[in-house]
């Protein structure tokens, strides 16, 4: 058997495997931007559903081109941040986990009743026209956007909020608006994610966008580590591929998968990729090396 | 030029009145101490005039503008910056970036400029750097300027919170309890630290509750008592006042 051969078996067989490291990774990044922030929002698989939703119906209804349909997937669900962003953001905490939840299943129970989004049944027949260049190109969009914004005002202010609210403000950093910015920038990635994922998976459901993955996307970021950039992109690929290494162990899947977020959990609280323990593990010399 | 006024100040939390009438003008430049016990009012008035909490009545003028209803992140932007009594510095950011966070509102680069790395972004950080290095050495912290706040101690995080504040380019430097839990040699630092900053020009309001420390800097005193001004003066004015050493030391009985 040829390479080539191998390789045509293995990318049949595992494309959307890889296509959805790609969409997991965007969808760690996008809840690590309102991390970065201070912000513990669950909304963004919401946003990923009004992306998917958005862009599937455009390609599918009105036959519009891929890359204008991936832009409104994520224009709408910025605007719907920008518009319940400014009531709930006042909330910190729990509270906020809360509310944006609760914004979650308020989409849910909305899709699961129109008409134009098929209620229950969802779409069928999405286009899959979702290349993996696709993928790789607006993953590397954000990455670049984000690690622009990292350093810039922008980032420090985020990162300010993040460790004192109080003390960012008589910085003169306009808090109120740096969380709605850092909200809208998140249901933006978080919307393109969902438009190209509906585009490789053929079929869309209001459950698709529910409780669990609003859990998985947060669970992906912290167990990556949330301090940088490369943490949720390492989480997200590993509990992405995880169910697949796993697959022998069969009926203990997921109780393995399970454990191993507790074990990361507990030893490892600032997430697998944390370059400060990295550094120090690796001795002094290179421990005392300053951060620039 | 500088000046802050309160204009018989009232603030009530729930029944509880803090602060009644309180009405005084800090003079542009020198350092202004107000003292007062434990409970006085001290912090409310700093929180009033950063626009932290509210005044019940009364007006705040800043430079002939009343600040009563401005956002506290544009009340920075006008021109006071402060710190704070339980430090507050971000500790899991360098040095650097706390002083560089402070000059936030001064960095006017806009989106175009950070997404493309423009020149006019570039040159803003690296002035912004370059200012911020010279802040921290201001306090003598510049050799420390790439080492997280955190690894800080106590009395130098009090000192990055001085280059922080600074940082904002203020007329007016709010300083609340900058000695509150140092010991006698960090208050000796400090001491210098604030005439220094003095010596460059600012005008420093300071709240304090170590008699010595404020007597020893500020050139006018006014003395908070359950939230009541009971005097003001000089120093020497002021440690004379019977009012004042009944308040501190409580009155003698007849």
């Amino acid at each position: 058997m040829s390479f080539m051969e191998w390789w045509d078996g293995f990318w049949a067989t595992y494309n959307t495997v890889i296509f959805s490291v790609g969409v997991n990774a965007m969808l760690a990044l996008s809840i690590y931007v309102t991390l970065s922030c201070g912000l513990l929002s669950l909304a963004n698989a919401a946003f990923m559903g009004i992306g998917a939703y958005t862009a599937s119906l455009l390609t599918m209804q009105f036959e519009l081109p891929f890359g204008l349909a991936l832009a409104a997937g994520g224009a709408l669900p910025a605007l719907v941040a920008l518009v319940i962003g400014i009531p709930t953001l006042r909330l910190s905490g729990v509270y906020l986990a809360m509310a944006t939840l609760g914004f979650g299943e308020v989409v849910r129970v909305i899709v699961l009743n129109m008409e134009i989004t098929g209620g229950p049944m969802g779409l069928n027949g999405v286009p899959p026209i979702t290349e993996w260049w696709h993928i790789a190109l607006l993953l590397g969009a954000t990455i670049y956007l984000l690690a622009r914004l990292r350093r810039s005002r922008i980032g420090r202010a985020f990162e300010a909020i993040k460790e004192d609210e109080v003390a960012a403000r008589l910085m003169g950093v306009n808090v109120a608006g740096y969380k709605l910015l850092a909200f809208v920038i998140g249901a933006a990635i978080a919307g393109v994610a969902g438009g190209l994922n509906a585009h490789f998976t053929f079929t869309i459901g209001p459950n698709n966008y529910g409780f669990e993955p609003a859990v998985d996307i947060l669970t992906m970021a912290v167990f990556g580590g949330t301090g940088n950039l490369i943490g949720p992109m390492i989480g997200s690929t590993i509990l992405s591929l995880l169910p697949e290494v796993l697959r022998h162990f069969k009926d203990f899947r997921l109780a393995i998968n399970g454990l191993i977020l507790i074990l990361v959990v507990l030893y490892l609280p600032k997430g697998i990729w944390d370059p400060r323990r990295i550094r120090a593990a690796f001795g002094r010399h290179s421990a005392d090396k300053k951060v620039q | 030029m500088m000046s802050l006024q309160f204009n018989r100040i009232s603030k009530n939390f729930g029944g509880l009145q803090v602060l009644q009438g309180v009405q005084f003008e800090v003079p542009q430049g020198g350092i202004f101490g107000l003292i007062g016990p434990n409970g006085a009012g001290k912090t409310t008035v700093f929180n009033l005039i950063t626009g932290l909490l509210r005044a019940s009545s009364g007006s705040i003028v800043f430079n002939g503008e009343d600040i009563g209803n401005v956002a506290p992140h544009k009340i920075t932007e006008r021109g006071i910056a402060r710190t704070f009594q339980n430090i507050r510095v971000f500790k899991e950011m360098t040095l650097l970036e706390n002083v560089v966070v402070g000059m936030h509102e001064h960095l006017d680069y806009g989106f175009a400029g950070i997404l493309l790395n423009l020149g006019g972004f570039r040159k803003a950080e690296r002035q912004a750097r370059e200012r911020a290095l010279e802040l921290l050495s201001w306090v003598r912290l510049d050799h420390k300027a790439h080492m997280l706040a955190d690894s800080l101690s106590y009395g130098e995080q009090r000192k990055l919170e001085f280059a922080r504040a600074l940082a904002t380019n203020p007329k007016l430097l709010l300083l609340d309890e900058p000695v509150a839990g140092m010991n006698p040699s960090e208050k000796t630092e400090l001491m210098a630290e604030i005439r220094n900053i003095k010596e460059r020009g600012f005008s420093i309001f300071m709240i304090e509750h170590d008699m010595r420390f404020v007597m020893g800097l500020c050139d006018r005193v006014a003395v908070l008592n359950f939230g009541r001004i009971i005097a003001e003066g000089t120093p020497d004015e002021i440690k004379n006042n019977q009012e004042v050493i009944e308040a501190y030391l409580g009155k003698e009985e007849a």
